[in-house]
């Protein structure tokens, strides 16, 4: 449905996504960032903006907004400047928002995303500083708005991208490359749904060939799988006024996560005047060479580059390699078991059952309750052909439950393959021994009683005989 | 000032148990109280600076002094947070607020051992110079024409500071200095003030009225005071952004009064044929004065002194429309209650705040606004560096410049013009400095016609206070000015 209405149509989107730097205290003052605390107890008088106070530049967010521009391939700003950016509401206590307009810390860089039509390159326009603003609990009393400040003076990098996605597909790749990136730099922890990553949509359509329409803004989306909802809706929504001969108006709308729509929150011409002006409270920040080169040499090994190196030394396919690499803590799990084992085979129990499991107990890989060395374990014992596929799923189940090892777990259940070949031909033997009507029907052309002989064998050995070795000791005694 | 108290002479006092911290805290309390027709004090920390005064005095017995200047009381202007101490910045907006914390000039006074008789008046946020948008009513200059009773204004914003030290209700206060706040007042009171480069002196703490511009200083009786303050109050404050990490010099110890082989100019652009033939006199003499002691006096110019004034009322007026934006009702403060959120907003502000400071706000938000900001206030800025690069060229040739501190000694409350930019023809000789980011001082020289001080102007380079300090003492040395306005709210 939505392919077909929207064929005929190009879309044009670009993104602004809000990043909380990963950083124990604010942007201006020293009070603690952590989420979820008693409401106002993470509040300095910075933060409260009480008379006199002034704000300090907090280093190590610099330095995260710093690393960050050099993960999206960004040209680093010797000279930046943080502006006021003026309005009036409850949870800002400044009466300002304190952020960078005209000067912003990271210029123009851009990153690679996969489509179906191979990579594609997204530019990003900029990445800026600010401060977020408080919190309005407006369902706390019936008369008054109650205001928590523990968000107040938190910093965030505004990363805005060029209009260069043209899919819903693409705008949430983007998203995801960039969070990606972040979390390998650990300049953000990219949480969705605690709000440390949050993106506004800017979406517009048009015939080809046509001039490009007019955007809509989409404020505040906080899930992959809203930002593809939002745009759909979006895009459908603009496609059909056209479509009616009316026009698109350039507003700021906001997504209903309950009925998946989009509202109008205030059009072009109700737009602040924010009055920007250099916060004369902050000297301009200037950067030095050295400085920047220092960072650099710090910044880790990013999804790109080892999406590359996992092909070229693993043998990946680019599919599975991307899906390892798109988190840090996969790909490093991943790197940790594949050491000395087989890739193929390590990646098929990683995105296979590990994932699935941890799908299922919905959890996240940092808390796997299988470590890598205890999937390492269970898969060289797949390996020396101690158990078969089959039975690894069966022991690493059991890892999960109970929080043993593989090798233990095998040896409790007594679960380890007969591979002795010796051991194996004396079963088979009795196998045939008892059953000569039948050898003799197999022998006259009864093929499928093969599968017969195979299957008392293995009863035989109550399951644990090595099956490629009984299949092989059957096939040579009855061609004999 | 030779029979009054100074910083200096308490501290001998002090030191040779002549007199105890108590004993002259509540002297200057019985002043304040005595004076109370100045309306110079918001506040007054009666049973607090009693406290502190006997403390001191018990850390004099143990010869636990936290400086030779410990037990001595001085005043602070209502722009300072004082923990515990109402801090009002002289607004209705403010008036239930008591901070709990302490800036830093005002703790660095404390470390020192100075103790806080109290708030002192000022103009609203800082805006005026006159004293008369305080929402406490005008303070009254100590002094009065001998042609008339009529009370004249003390100067602004200031002018509780300036008034108070004229009148000894203290021996020193603080005061800020934005445009002209403490040279302007101390000019129109007889008085020492000295408004030091930007960046010398914490912001921290200080209820801000324009960032880029407001800085804090001493208002004294003598030069050698205002050193002595200065080595207290300054220094680099990792809590300012804009705090100078340039060492401080010890002021004090350095002073010394030698100027021989200093160039001292000479502003064409400050002469005017309105300026009164007394100040002009003043000014005149003096230069001859600091000829007759060795220095050279040299013809300069300052290009852009007559853009200074509308460049100061559009960036000041900008950074105060946003400073003073947190005054929303919602976390301190004056809150009159609405219908919604903006409705609480425009109730609280339309009451909490005076007319100037309205003018102000209204003033700034213009100016910064979309398609007025490049005309106004990036304009506005760049005749500010024009400014400042004036006198960058200037003393590549001068050491000081010597000016009058203002284009008119005090006048009468009741005369103050209705046009506000009249009034803010005040500041016309103040605001360069402050918009250069200099330092200045204004020394009284001598008194006019009708018996009021005129006072003049110092300016030297960026972090020169010393040099500037000892052409101060040099002319102060030897023009001895000793007048003091007769106490007529005795009577």
């Amino acid at each position: 449905m939505v392919a077909q209405m929207i064929e005929g149509w190009n879309l044009v989107i670009g993104i602004e996504i809000h990043a909380q730097v990963n950083s124990k205290s604010k942007l201006f003052s020293s009070s603690p960032t952590d989420f979820g605390s008693k409401p106002n107890s993470q509040v300095s008088l910075i933060d409260a903006a009480m008379p006199g106070m002034l704000p300090v530049i907090n280093k190590f967010c610099i330095e995260q907004a710093v690393k960050s521009g050099i993960g999206l391939n960004a040209k680093i700003n010797k000279k930046s400047i943080f502006d006021r950016k003026n309005y009036f509401y409850q949870d800002l206590p400044q009466g300002y928002q304190i952020s960078q307009y005209k000067d912003p810390i990271v210029g123009e860089g851009f990153v690679e995303i996969e489509t179906e039509n191979g990579q594609k390159k997204i530019g990003v326009e900029r990445l800026h500083l600010e401060q977020d603003a408080g919190k309005s609990l407006h369902d706390q009393d019936p008369n008054f708005t109650f205001v928590d400040l523990n968000r107040s003076g938190i910093a965030l990098m505004e990363i805005v991208s060029k209009p260069d996605m043209s899919s819903p597909e693409e705008a949430v790749e983007y998203v995801r490359k960039v969070r990606s990136i972040l979390r390998y730099l650990g300049t953000c922890d990219g949480n969705m749904e605690q709000g440390s990553l949050r993106a506004d949509v800017n979406v517009s359509v048009n015939k080809p060939g046509n001039e490009l329409g007019t955007r809509c803004e989409i404020k505040n989306l906080n899930s992959f799988k809203f930002i593809h909802a939002a745009i759909v809706y979006e895009a459908k929504r603009q496609i059909k006024l056209i479509e009616q001969g009316e026009s698109v108006n350039q507003e700021t709308r906001l997504f209903n996560t309950q009925s998946g729509e989009t509202r109008s929150m205030r059009s072009k011409e109700d737009a602040h005047d924010y009055r920007y002006f250099p916060d004369p409270d902050l000297l301009p920040l200037t950067l030095d060479d050295d400085w920047i080169k220092g960072l650099q040499d710090t910044i880790p090994e990013l999804p790109d580059q080892i999406k590359e190196r996992f092909i070229n030394e693993y043998s990946l396919s680019s599919y599975d390699a991307n899906i390892i690499v798109s988190d840090k803590a996969t790909s490093e799990y991943f790197e940790d078991v594949v050491k000395n084992r087989n890739p193929k085979l390590v990646t098929t129990w990683v995105t296979g059952e590990l994932f699935s499991i941890l799908n299922k107990k919905n959890l996240i890989i940092e808390d796997s309750p299988i470590t890598s060395k205890q999937l390492g374990e269970l898969i060289d014992n797949i390996e020396n052909g101690k158990i078969s596929n089959r039975q690894a799923k069966e022991v690493l189940e059991e890892m999960c439950e109970s929080g043993k090892g593989a090798l233990e777990i095998i040896n409790e259940k007594g679960l380890s393959q007969i591979s002795d070949e010796n051991e194996i031909e004396s079963l088979v033997d009795n196998v045939l021994n008892s059953n000569p009507e039948n050898v003799k029907k197999y022998k006259n052309g009864k093929d499928k009683l093969f599968g017969f002989f195979v299957g008392e064998a293995m009863k035989l050995s109550k399951g644990k005989a090595n099956p490629k070795i009984v299949n092989d000791l059957i096939k040579k005694k009855l061609s004999q | 000032m030779k029979d009054s108290y100074t910083l200096k002479s308490l501290a001998v006092l002090l030191e040779n148990n002549k007199i105890s911290s108590k004993e002259l805290t509540s002297e200057y309390l019985k002043n304040i109280e005595n004076g109370k027709e100045l309306n110079c004090y918001n506040t007054i920390s009666q049973e607090k600076a009693l406290i502190d005064a006997e403390k001191s005095d018990e850390r004099r017995k143990s010869q636990n002094l936290r400086s030779k200047y410990d037990g001595i009381p001085i005043g602070i202007k209502d722009l300072f947070c004082t923990k515990g101490v109402t801090t009002t910045a002289s607004s209705k907006i403010l008036s239930n607020f008591v901070p709990n914390y302490e800036s830093t000039v005002t703790q660095n006074c404390d470390d020192a051992g100075l103790i806080g008789l109290g708030k002192l008046n000022c103009d609203e946020f800082a805006m005026g110079s006159t004293n008369k948008t305080s929402f406490f009513g005008s303070v009254k200059n100590p002094w009065k024409s001998v042609n008339s009773d009529n009370e004249l204004v003390p100067g602004g914003s200031s002018g509780g500071s300036a008034a108070a030290v004229s009148g000894d209700l203290c021996v020193a206060s603080l005061g800020t200095d934005t445009g002209g706040s403490i040279r302007q007042p101390a000019s129109f009171t007889g008085t020492v003030g000295l408004k030091p480069s930007y960046g010398r002196v914490s912001r921290w703490g200080i209820v801000a009225f324009a960032s880029s511009l407001d800085q804090a200083g001493p208002i004294t009786k003598t030069v050698e005071d205002a050193a002595i303050l200065l080595d207290i109050i300054s220094g680099h404050d990792e809590k300012d952004s804009t705090s100078s990490v340039n060492p401080k010099e010890n002021y004090y110890e350095n002073l010394n009064s030698d100027i021989k082989g200093m160039k001292i100019g000479i502003p064409k652009e400050f002469r005017s044929d309105k300026l009164p033939a007394s100040t002009q006199k003043s000014w005149d003499e003096c230069a001859n004065l600091l000829k007759t002691n060795g220095a050279e006096i040299v013809d300069i110019s300052l290009p852009h002194t007559m853009s200074a004034l509308p460049a100061y009322y559009i960036i000041a007026p900008a950074e105060a429309s946003s400073n003073l934006a947190r005054y929303d009702g919602v976390r301190y403060g004056l809150r009159v209650e609405g219908n919604d959120l903006i409705d609480m907003y425009e109730k609280t502000r339309s009451e909490g705040f005076g007319d100037e400071v309205k003018r102000r706000i209204l003033i700034g938000t213009y100016v910064l606004s979309s398609g007025y900001y490049d005309a106004y206030y990036i304009k506005a800025q760049k005749i500010r560096s024009l400014i400042k690069s004036d006198y960058v060229e200037a003393f590549k040739k001068v050491d000081a410049i010597l000016t009058p501190s203002t284009p008119s000694t005090a006048f009468e409350i009741a005369n103050e013009p209705s046009d506000p930019v009249q009034n803010y023809l005040n500041d016309i000789f103040t605001v360069p400095v402050n918009l250069a980011g200099l330092p200045g001082i204004s020394i009284p020289y001598a008194n006019d016609e009708n018996n009021l001080p005129i006072g003049l102007q110092l300016i030297t380079n960026s972090f020169e206070e010393q040099k500037l300090l000892n052409v101060a003492k040099n002319i102060e040395e030897t023009i001895n000015y000793s007048e003091t306005p007769e106490k007529w709210w005795l009577k």
